[in-house]
């Protein structure tokens, strides 16, 4: 749900990365974080286990740049994967304006996403959304462990709609900033749609 | 989709900070802020120069929804009221509809004085959102048939073009 501000002139949105636990989530904005310029970012804050597993989620605020004289805001959260976390995982998908899957490209991880994948329909869909309205995009990520499966086998488990897909290395780099911008534009068109 | 985004205009917001501030007197606060539930910073007022105030908003709400979360396992509907008590600073966090009101204070205060003064301006502040929502309703409405307030701006974003979300991203 965007917070738009006249009188700040400020648009601030709500991007969730979703999927399985240690698929890459964190890394996607860690990444994101260490690329960005300083005057762009905010703190990165990470709520994690001791062995640094997400707890409760990782928010980064992003502040890219101006569209018609009103400063965007990116709030990025990511969810913490393991299946006995789905309360929290309800929790932050509150007010989302854009969902980004990140998919873990490795055969055995398969289960793994399809099960992650059903969750999220299932926890929009009770707080009334529906995946197939809302911005959204699918990140195959770990293209570069032996073990990935094609990206055509992937898109027939994960993507029968044929939503934006990109593939990525998230600790290196390829792919981050293409499923970011994509997201961010599919939310902002949503905006534009609203307005 | 479930609700419609929050939309603030320059009246409410100035009426909406000219109450925080007012809060921020009475109360003897440090700091008074607003937060939408999804850990938007609406607006903050008094010491904020060494606060991160966006970290600050984003974890408040997360705190609002862990104890919500809570509450709906006891069968309440809500915490309403949440206080923190620290060595020097203390939080009183409320909630206010679909925002959080959020006190930060020290010894010049106290809980007894923040309560008192709380309850006065989540009266108002609910007032306040309550003309907000209205208004939002009221601009996703067919027009016409919006009847009685007042011509909103036309939304700047109507035109937002591919070119402008490239740009973004440099
Ligand atoms: N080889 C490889 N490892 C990755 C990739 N993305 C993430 N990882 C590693 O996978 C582990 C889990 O990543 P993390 O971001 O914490 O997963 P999360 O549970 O989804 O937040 C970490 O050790 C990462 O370094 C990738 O694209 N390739
Ligand atoms: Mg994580």
């Amino acid at each position: 749900m965007s917070f738009i501000n006249y009188s700040s002139r400020e648009i601030n949105c709500k991007l969730v990365f979703y999927g399985p636990g240690l698929c890459g989530k964190t890394t996607n904005l860690q990444y994101i974080y260490k690329k960005t310029n300083p005057d762009s970012k905010g703190k990165m804050i990470s709520l994690a286990t001791e062995s640094e597993r997400t707890l409760f989620f990782d928010f980064l605020p992003l502040a890219l740049g101006n569209i018609k004289g009103f400063k965007v805001r990116f709030h990025l959260y990511t969810v913490p994967g393991q299946v006995f976390y789905d309360a929290s995982r309800k929790l932050i998908l509150k007010g989302v304006d854009g969902v980004v899957f990140v998919a873990d490209s490795q055969a055995e991880r398969m289960e793994s996403n399809i099960e992650s994948m059903e969750n999220l329909r299932k926890n929009l869909q009770e707080q009334g959304y529906n995946l197939d309205q809302l911005p959204f995009v699918i990140q195959y990520n770990k293209r570069d462990l032996p073990s990935a499966v094609s990206v055509d086998e992937l898109n027939q488990a994960l993507n029968p709609k044929g939503v934006p897909f990109f593939e990525a290395v998230a600790p290196q780099g390829p792919g981050v900033f293409e499923t970011l911008k994509e997201i961010a534009k599919q939310v902002i068109m949503q905006i534009k749609k609203g307005a | 989709m479930p609700d419609p985004g929050l939309i603030m205009y320059e009246e409410e917001f100035k009426q909406i900070d000219a109450e925080l501030r007012r809060l921020h007197q009475q109360a003897n606060a440090k700091v008074t802020f607003l937060v939408d539930k999804n850990g938007q910073l609406i607006t903050a007022v008094g010491e904020t120069e060494n606060l991160d105030t966006t970290s600050l908003a984003s974890l408040t709400a997360g705190n609002i929804a862990a104890t919500g979360g809570m509450a709906k396992l006891l069968g309440e509907k809500d915490f309403s009221i949440l206080f923190h008590e620290g060595e020097r600073d203390n939080i009183h966090i409320s909630l206010v509809g679909r925002v959080i009101l959020v006190v930060i204070f020290d010894q010049r205060s106290s809980l007894g004085l923040v309560r008192l003064r709380v309850k006065k301006s989540v009266e108002i502040l609910s007032q306040i959102l309550q003309k907000i929502l209205q208004q939002v309703d009221r601009a996703k409405a067919p027009s016409g048939s919006g009847g009685s307030g007042k011509e909103q701006p036309k939304s700047p974003f109507s035109e937002i073009s591919e070119d402008d979300i490239d740009k973004l991203f440099g």
